[in-house]
C-alpha cells in the first residue's frame, strides 16, 4: 500500500515538476489570439468601434468585451474572418458604430485654406500629415487609412474625403453578373 | 467560332476533347476550334500608311511603367527611346516615327480596365529620320549574353505572343537546353505569325540562332501548328538554307490552347513545368516566333520594337488581312485600311476569339500586345459579358478540357463564394485563363470571368494586406513616439523641480548676504548724509541783518525744498 502511494506521489511530483518547468520555459509572451485578431482587422486606428485603435479593439474581443460586428472600415469581409477564427457565428455590421464605406477613401487638405495650426498632425492615428506650426501641413496619401479623425479638429474645415479611384496597379475584375438565371419556361 | 446553341454540344462531346496525335507528346485535356484563318491568309501582309499622330502607352508590357526620358515639345527621331526601363521587369518604348512630343499625358488605351494610362503623343513629321544605328549583324557570335541581352532590352522586345513579358528577363543563360520558338498560333483567326513565318523565315532563324547563342541551348525546336503548312514549308526551307543542323521544324497537332507556353512545352519535351516553377527550371526557354523576329531586327538592324504584324479579321471586316502596323497608330486606321466595318459588325476585340479584349472604342493605340484585331458579327463569337448564365449542372466538362489540370467547377464555387484559400489550394493561380472550361460549359458560365475577379480579388486583399500592415507598424511607432516624448517631458520637468529645491537653500543664503549688504550701504550713505548735516561754520558775531539775510535765506531754501518735496 505505501509502495503504491508513494510511487504515485513520486510520479505526481515528477509530472508537476514537468509541467511547471514546461511553462516557464515554453511561456508564449502576449496573447496569441490577440495577434491573430488584430492582423484581421484594417488597421484604419479609427475607433469607431469605440476603442482607443485597432489593437485595444482586438484585445476586447479576445476577452469577450466586445461584439465581432463593430468594425465598420472592415465591413463583411472582417465580421466573417472574425467569425471563421473565432468559431462564432457571423452577424451584420452594428450599424451604432457606421456604415461600410462603398469604396475606399483618404482625406487631402485644401492647401489654399490651411493655417498651420497643427491640431489634424496631433489627430493622425498614423502619422499620415505633414506640416510644421504656421507652415501647411499635406497629407501623404499612400500612408493615409481614411480613419477621417483629422476632420473634426480643423479649425478651418480645410480637409476634404475624396475616393481612391483604381489605377492600372489595382484595378481589379468585376464580378460576372447574372449569377444563377431561372430556365426560361418555353 | 459558331455561335454555341443546343445545337453545338454535340458536336463539342464528339470532336471537340481530342487526343493528340501520336508523333508527339500531348497535353491533358484542350479542344479542337473551327480556325477561321484562310480569311485572312489570302494577301500578303500590307502596310498601313503614316499617320500623324502616335500614342505610346508607357505601360504595354508585364511589370513596371517604363520612366520618361523626353519632354514635350521635343524633338524626336525614329526609333528613339523615349521611356527607359524602370526596374527589373520592364520594359521600353520608342518612337516609331520622327517628330515632336506634342503631349505627355494620361490617354486610354488597350487595357482590360478600360482606365487611362500615361502615354507619349508624337507627331509626325513625316520626314522618317532614324537615330543612329550600330548593327551588329552577323558579328553577334563574338559579343557576350550580357551585352545582347542588354540590347534586346533596349530595343523594347517583348513576348509578342500576347504575354508581353520582357524578353531579356526570361534569357537566362543558366541550364537551358533547348529554345523552343513558339509558331503554334492556336487561336481561331489569328495568323499573324503565320504570315510572319511564311514571309519572313530567315529573319525568324537569324533570330532563334541569336537567342540561342544568348542562352547557350543546344537545340532549338520551332513548333508549328500542323494547320499551317505553308508556315512549315516556308520555315523548313528557311532552316536548310541556314544550314544549322540544331534547328529542327516540329509541327504539333492542332488543338487549343497547344500555344500555351506550359501546354507546348509539354507537347515538345514530355515534360510539365512543376507548379510555382518556371520553364528554366526544366532546361527550357520558349519564345514566339515574332519576339524571335524582332530580336533579330534589333541585332542586325538595329531597330528597336517599334511595330508588329496585326491580323486584321473578322466577319464583321470587308476585307481581312495582315499588316504591319507602327506601334501608337490608331486601331481605326487599321480598320479603315482594311475596308472597314461591315453591316452588321458587332464587337471590336484586340486578341482571337477565346482570351481577347472587348474594346468599346476603336480609338485606342495599336500597343505592342495587339497581335490581333477582330471584328465579330451578328452572333459569330459569344460575348461572356453580356449574358446570363445558367447553374452548373456538374456534368464535368470543364474537367476534361482543362489544359493545365484543374478542377474549374470546384474553382468556380470557391470563387463565387469568395472562399479564396480554398481556391489557391486547388490552384487558382495555375489557370492559364484559356477559355477551355467556359466554352464547353452546357450553362454557358463565364468561369474565366469568375477566375479573374478571383485573382484580382485575391491580389487587392493581399495589397490591403501589406497596407494594413504598414498602417499598424506607423500607428505603434506613433504611440511609442508619444510615450517617449510624454517620458522625456517628464524627465525634463521632474529635473527643473529637483533643481529648485536643490538651490533654496543656497539662494536664501545669498539672499541675505545682498540684503546684508545693502543695509550696509545705506548706513553708509546714512552716515554721509547725516555728516553733511553739519552746522554751518563762522556764523557767530553776526548782526542782526545778516541774520535777517541768513533766515530769509534759509526760508526760501525751505520754500524751494518744500516745493521740490511736492
Amino acid at each position: 500500500m505505501m509502495v503504491v502511494i508513494i510511487t504515485l506521489a513520486i510520479v505526481a511530483a515528477f509530472f508537476g515538476l514537468l509541467l511547471g518547468y514546461s511553462a516557464i520555459r515554453f511561456r508564449i509572451e502576449g496573447d496569441p489570439v490577440v495577434d491573430q485578431i488584430d492582423a484581421l482587422l484594417p488597421q484604419t486606428q479609427c475607433g469607431q468601434c469605440t476603442y482607443a485603435g485597432c489593437r485595444p479593439y482586438a484585445e476586447a474581443i479576445a476577452k469577450g468585451e466586445a461584439d465581432i460586428n463593430q468594425c465598420p472600415p472592415g465591413g463583411e469581409a472582417v465580421i466573417i474572418a472574425l467569425a471563421d477564427l473565432l468559431d462564432v457565428e457571423a452577424k451584420p455590421l452594428n450599424a451604432e458604430h457606421g456604415e461600410e464605406k462603398e469604396s475606399k477613401t483618404v482625406v487631402y487638405i485644401d492647401e489654399s485654406t490651411c493655417i498651420g495650426c497643427t491640431l489634424c498632425i496631433q489627430a493622425c492615428p498614423v502619422d499620415a500629415i505633414l506640416g510644421a506650426a504656421k507652415h501647411m501641413h499635406t497629407v501623404i496619401e499612400s500612408e493615409c487609412t481614411g480613419c477621417d479623425l483629422c476632420i473634426p479638429p480643423c479649425p478651418v474645415d480645410c480637409i476634404h474625403v475624396k475616393a481612391v479611384t483604381p489605377t492600372l496597379k489595382s484595378w481589379k475584375w468585376h464580378r460576372p453578373e447574372g449569377g444563377y438565371a431561372a430556365p426560361r419556361a418555353s | 467560332m459558331p455561335h454555341r446553341g443546343q445545337a453545338d454540344m454535340s458536336a463539342i462531346k464528339k470532336s471537340n476533347i481530342l487526343k493528340t496525335g501520336e508523333s508527339t507528346w500531348s497535353f491533358h485535356g484542350g479542344i479542337k476550334l473551327p480556325g477561321h484563318k484562310d480569311m485572312s491568309t489570302k494577301n500578303p501582309i500590307g502596310r498601313v500608311p503614316s499617320s500623324d499622330r502616335y500614342v505610346i502607352p508607357l505601360n504595354q508590357h508585364m511589370g513596371a511603367e517604363g520612366e520618361v526620358l523626353v519632354a514635350t515639345g521635343d524633338n524626336v527621331l525614329k526609333g528613339q527611346m523615349l521611356a527607359g526601363p524602370h526596374g527589373l521587369i520592364s520594359a521600353t518604348v520608342h518612337s516609331p516615327v520622327s517628330g515632336k512630343v506634342a503631349e505627355i499625358a494620361q490617354h486610354h488605351f488597350p487595357h482590360p480596365s478600360g482606365l487611362a494610362g500615361t502615354c507619349i503623343v508624337i507627331e509626325n513629321d513625316h520626314k522618317d529620320e532614324w537615330v543612329k544605328r550600330n548593327p551588329i549583324g552577323d558579328d553577334y557570335t563574338n559579343i557576350s549574353s550580357h551585352k545582347l541581352r542588354s540590347i534586346v532590352r533596349d530595343a523594347g522586345i517583348v513576348g509578342l505572343g500576347g504575354a508581353t513579358f520582357p524578353a531579356a528577363v526570361k534569357q537566362t543563360e543558366v541550364g537551358i537546353e533547348t529554345l523552343i520558338l513558339n509558331g503554334v498560333e492556336c487561336e481561331p483567326y489569328i495568323t499573324c505569325d503565320d504570315m510572319l513565318m511564311r514571309e519572313r523565315a530567315d529573319g525568324i532563324i537569324k533570330g532563334a540562332k541569336i537567342i540561342a547563342h544568348i542562352i547557350k541551348a543546344e537545340q532549338c525546336i520551332i513548333a508549328i501548328e500542323d494547320n499551317k503548312p505553308e508556315a512549315i514549308e516556308a520555315v523548313t526551307q528557311a532552316v536548310s538554307r541556314d544550314g544549322s543542323e540544331n534547328i529542327t521544324v516540329q509541327s504539333v497537332p492542332t488543338i487549343y490552347p497547344s500555344g500555351g507556353e506550359r501546354q507546348l512545352i509539354k507537347i515538345i519535351t514530355g515534360k510539365e513545368v512543376p507548379v510555382n516553377a518556371l520553364p528554366s527550371d526544366i532546361h527550357v526557354l520558349c519564345h514566339n516566333v515574332a519576339t524571335s523576329y524582332a530580336i533579330y531586327k534589333a541585332v542586325f538592324e538595329d531597330e528597336p520594337l517599334i511595330s508588329r504584324i496585326v491580323t486584321i479579321t473578322g466577319r464583321g471586316i470587308n476585307s481581312p488581312q495582315n499588316l504591319e502596323v507602327d506601334i501608337g497608330t490608331s486601331i481605326h486606321d487599321c480598320i479603315e485600311y482594311c475596308g472597314g466595318y461591315k453591316n452588321d459588325a458587332r464587337a471590336l476585340i484586340m486578341g482571337g476569339p477565346m482570351m481577347g479584349l472587348i474594346l468599346n472604342t476603336d480609338a485606342l493605340p495599336v500597343i505592342k500586345a495587339t497581335n490581333c484585331l477582330l471584328v465579330s458579327a451578328g452572333i459569330d463569337i459569344r460575348l461572356p459579358e453580356s449574358e446570363i448564365h445558367m447553374p452548373c449542372i456538374r456534368c464535368g466538362k470543364c474537367v476534361e478540357v482543362c489544359p493545365a489540370n484543374l478542377l474549374p467547377q470546384q474553382l468556380y464555387w470557391f470563387a463565387a463564394d469568395k472562399d479564396y484559400d480554398r481556391a489557391v489550394d486547388y490552384n487558382l493561380f495555375d489557370c492559364i485563363e484559356c477559355g477551355c472550361c467556359a466554352y464547353v460549359c452546357p450553362s454557358q458560365i463565364p468561369l474565366v470571368q469568375y477566375y479573374r475577379y478571383a485573382k484580382s480579388d485575391i491580389w487587392e486583399q493581399e495589397r490591403e494586406r501589406k497596407k494594413s500592415d504598414i498602417a499598424r507598424q506607423r500607428h505603434e511607432d506613433r504611440l511609442e513616439r508619444l510615450e517617449k516624448q510624454k517620458q522625456e517631458r517628464e524627465a525634463r520637468l521632474k529635473k527643473k523641480r529637483d533643481a529648485l529645491a536643490k538651490n533654496k537653500n543656497g539662494r536664501d543664503k545669498e539672499m541675505d548676504k545682498k540684503k546684508a549688504l545693502i543695509a550696509e550701504a545705506l548706513a553708509r550713505v546714512n552716515e554721509k548724509k547725516s555728516k553733511q548735516k553739519t552746522k554751518a561754520q563762522n556764523t557767530e558775531n553776526l548782526t542782526p541783518e545778516q541774520q535777517q539775510k541768513i533766515k530769509q535765506a534759509d526760508a526760501r531754501r525751505e520754500s524751494m525744498n518744500n516745493r521740490e518735496n511736492h
